[in-house]
């Protein structure tokens, strides 16, 4: 299917660009690694063992596949498209995280590293690699912003439990873009012994598209629950996208079905006049953590601070496959807010007995938005890409409530 | 002949000093590193973001732009620098996004008329050259590529394919003024360099004393220090200047002597 003439799917090119996003720009002490991770990529594609392990370790490991759930009271409360969820919430340690963070470290084995880092946001990352360090028996460093560190206490704990060490990091904004510096720094002054297991699809060549490759079984999942629930491919899939890893994984195996339109949902924060985290509506292309991308940046390029109720959502960028994608107009991109957010995460709750993170709850609420303007025959595949147990104290807070 | 040439052609190793722009008193500072013997000056972008740097540089950044610094106010800062010093060399040295922001040929016409020499952007390496190398050298800027302990000899020509002014051989795997690298490893990188490139070749990174300097200048074209800059004017602020020139002049001293001293 790669070599298919006219397809969407057979980025990126062999210098790491998505059209004129991605990209190699790191200093030049990381270029021969990620050289190295690259070669060490591409055999581990042609090794079979390779294939039969991820999956091995994906079904009885992490729980695949995961279920596409009709959500029927959803479905008849907004009175239009008919609207199935991937439950990636259901994975082991409740999100998606955990399919990049398994292709990960069967490489960092393959390729003879010792120690595993990991930068995180809210935790969820740190939490999904210092499970698979912990079942690889490696030893785990997690770089997570102080800030991040202080409202996250839960999943810092956790990441302990699990053997992690948790660096605060206390320079920049000491949020989610400080610890991917910090994680880099850290990288550079350790490279003969250290993978770094980065959470989404940026960061340069070929970080992106490996994370991708790993997270495309959702999207392959889906195809074919749906082609057996529906006996056809779905009109629409939404998805929410901080840097995209979840929605890249849903969106890439139905690219090239012309059929089925995608909508990736961005973080709008207070709004887009306000405070937000949405790169595509409100930022522009510039370079960043190794790739070239959409960023929230100022007149002189440097990056402003991004916000969303959604610490998974908190980023300045997005990852370059969403950038070539928005340009050439295939994925659809909508901004919804924390407001809207919050109001789906309950509506989601009530109508369906199903939590939501409060990232896939924005992807919610861009299908509460959609659904009811398409008629009952249409069908829409919406990804639960995790669970909001992790979230009840920002969602009580928001609402007011003292736990 | 090139200010670099020029200032590489001395019959010593030269002092390749760096301090951020916008943090302290730059002018009088640029003005203390020249009149304490700096050869050439790198002058720092900040960056929000500044991932290959330690600590030092990292608060360096921000305190410049909690002043508010912008990059038009950096090329002022240079342009006035290169009316003063006619003859001293000038690095502009950071990263992609706001080299790049406005488009490489802005950026290039923009160190052309203020003067600077080159450039060193942290992370374009060669395989991306195309994002900024193509426009500054038809504006006659040269691009100083950096070399690493992870430059194996099979990158090395394409490090060094469009590189200028000379070659920063960065001596430790690691971000700037932590560890030092040993003295045996940066002989035999320079060593290895030589051959390959007629480039000076100044090394960098974790220099911070002058006996350090000293060593490195007996087998180096030239030394570069940075954070040891940076924390005086992290410490005196606005009045830096004395003891940064004073400083500076004991560097240079010993990079100056070095070879003497050697032979």
């Amino acid at each position: 299917m790669t070599d298919r003439p006219n397809s969407l799917r057979t980025g990126p090119d062999d210098r790491g660009h998505f059209g004129a996003f991605g990209g190699r720009y790191v200093a030049e002490t990381l270029m021969p690694l990620i050289l190295d991770l690259e070669r060490h990529y591409r055999a581990a594609q042609q090794d079979a063992a390779f294939k039969a392990e991820f999956e091995r370790l994906l079904e009885h490991y992490v729980g695949r596949p995961s279920p596409l759930w009709f959500a029927e009271r959803l479905t008849a409360n907004l009175g239009g498209a008919k609207i199935y969820l991937k439950r990636e919430d259901l994975n082991h340690t409740g999100a998606h995280k955990i399919n990049n963070c398994i292709g990960q470290i069967l490489l960092a084995k393959r390729m003879g590293k010792t120690r595993i880092i990991a930068e995180t946001g809210a935790g969820q990352h740190g939490v999904a690699t210092a499970t698979v360090a912990a079942l690889f028996g490696l030893p785990c460093t997690i770089f997570m912003g102080a800030v991040d560190v202080a409202r996250q206490q839960p999943n810092v704990f956790r990441m302990k439990l699990l053997g992690a060490e948790v660096v605060a990091v206390e320079s920049g904004a000491k949020t989610l873009k400080d610890a991917m510096n910090e994680a880099l720094r850290h990288w550079v002054a350790n490279v003969h012994d250290t993978f770094y297991i980065i959470g989404t699809v940026a960061g340069p060549h070929p970080y992106p598209e490996l994370v991708r490759d790993f997270q495309s079984v959702i999207g392959n999942e889906a195809r074919a629950q749906i082609l057996e629930a529906e006996g056809r491919l779905p009109d629409m899939l939404i998805a929410p996208v901080g840097g995209g890893s979840n929605a890249i994984g849903l969106f890439h195996p139905f690219l090239d079905d012309a059929g089925v339109e995608i909508v990736g949902v961005e973080a709008a924060g207070e709004g887009l006049d306000k405070k937000h985290a949405a790169s595509l509506a409100g930022g522009r292309p510039g370079i960043l953590h190794g790739n070239k991308t959409y960023l929230l940046q100022d007149e002189d390029g440097q990056i402003t601070e991004a916000h969303s109720i959604s610490a998974g959502l908190d980023y300045p960028g997005i990852g370059p496959e969403h950038a070539w994608l928005h340009d050439i107009g295939r994925v659809r991109y909508e901004p919804v807010t924390d407001a809207e957010a919050l109001a789906s995460f309950q509506k989601l709750t009530k109508l369906e007995g199903i939590i939501p993170a409060l990232e896939s709850a924005h992807a919610i609420a861009a299908a509460e938005r959609i659904a009811p303007t398409l008629g009952k025959d249409k069908l829409m595949i919406v990804n639960c890409s995790g669970r909001g147990d992790k979230d009840i104290f920002t969602v009580a807070d928001a609402l007011g409530v003292e736990l | 002949m090139t200010r670099f040439a020029a200032a590489f052609a001395k019959p010593r190793p030269a002092l390749v000093t760096f301090i951020t722009a916008g943090d302290g008193d730059t002018a009088a500072n640029l003005d203390a590193l020249v009149a304490g013997g700096a050869d050439v000056i790198e002058l720092g972008m900040p960056f929000t973001d500044p991932m290959a740097d330690g600590p030092a540089i990292q608060a360096a950044n921000l305190r410049s732009l909690a002043k508010g610094t912008t990059t038009a106010d950096i090329f002022a800062i240079a342009a006035a620098f290169r009316q003063r010093h006619p003859d001293t060399p000038l690095v502009l040295m950071g990263y992609a996004n706001p080299m790049t922001i406005r488009g490489a040929d802005w950026f290039a016409a923009e160190c052309a008329q203020a003067g600077v020499d080159g450039v060193i952007c942290v992370d374009i390496p060669s395989e991306e050259d195309a994002e900024l190398g193509p426009s500054l050298r038809a504006a006659g800027v040269d691009l100083i590529r950096l070399a690493t302990p992870t430059t194996d000899a099979a990158r090395l020509p394409d490090v060094l394919n469009g590189a200028g002014g000379f070659l920063y051989y960065v001596s430790v795997a690691g971000i700037t003024g932590l560890q030092q690298a040993a003295q045996a490893s940066i002989e035999d990188a320079v060593a290895r360099l030589k051959t390959a490139t007629d480039l000076p070749v100044a090394v960098g990174f974790g220099v911070r004393t002058p006996d350090q300097a000293a060593a490195i200048a007996k087998v180096a074209d030239g030394v570069v220090v940075g954070s040891a800059f940076v924390d005086i004017i992290a410490e005196h602020g606005d009045a830096a200047a004395a003891p940064l020139e004073a400083f500076t002049r004991t560097l240079a001293d010993a990079i100056h002597g070095a070879k003497e001293i050697a032979e």
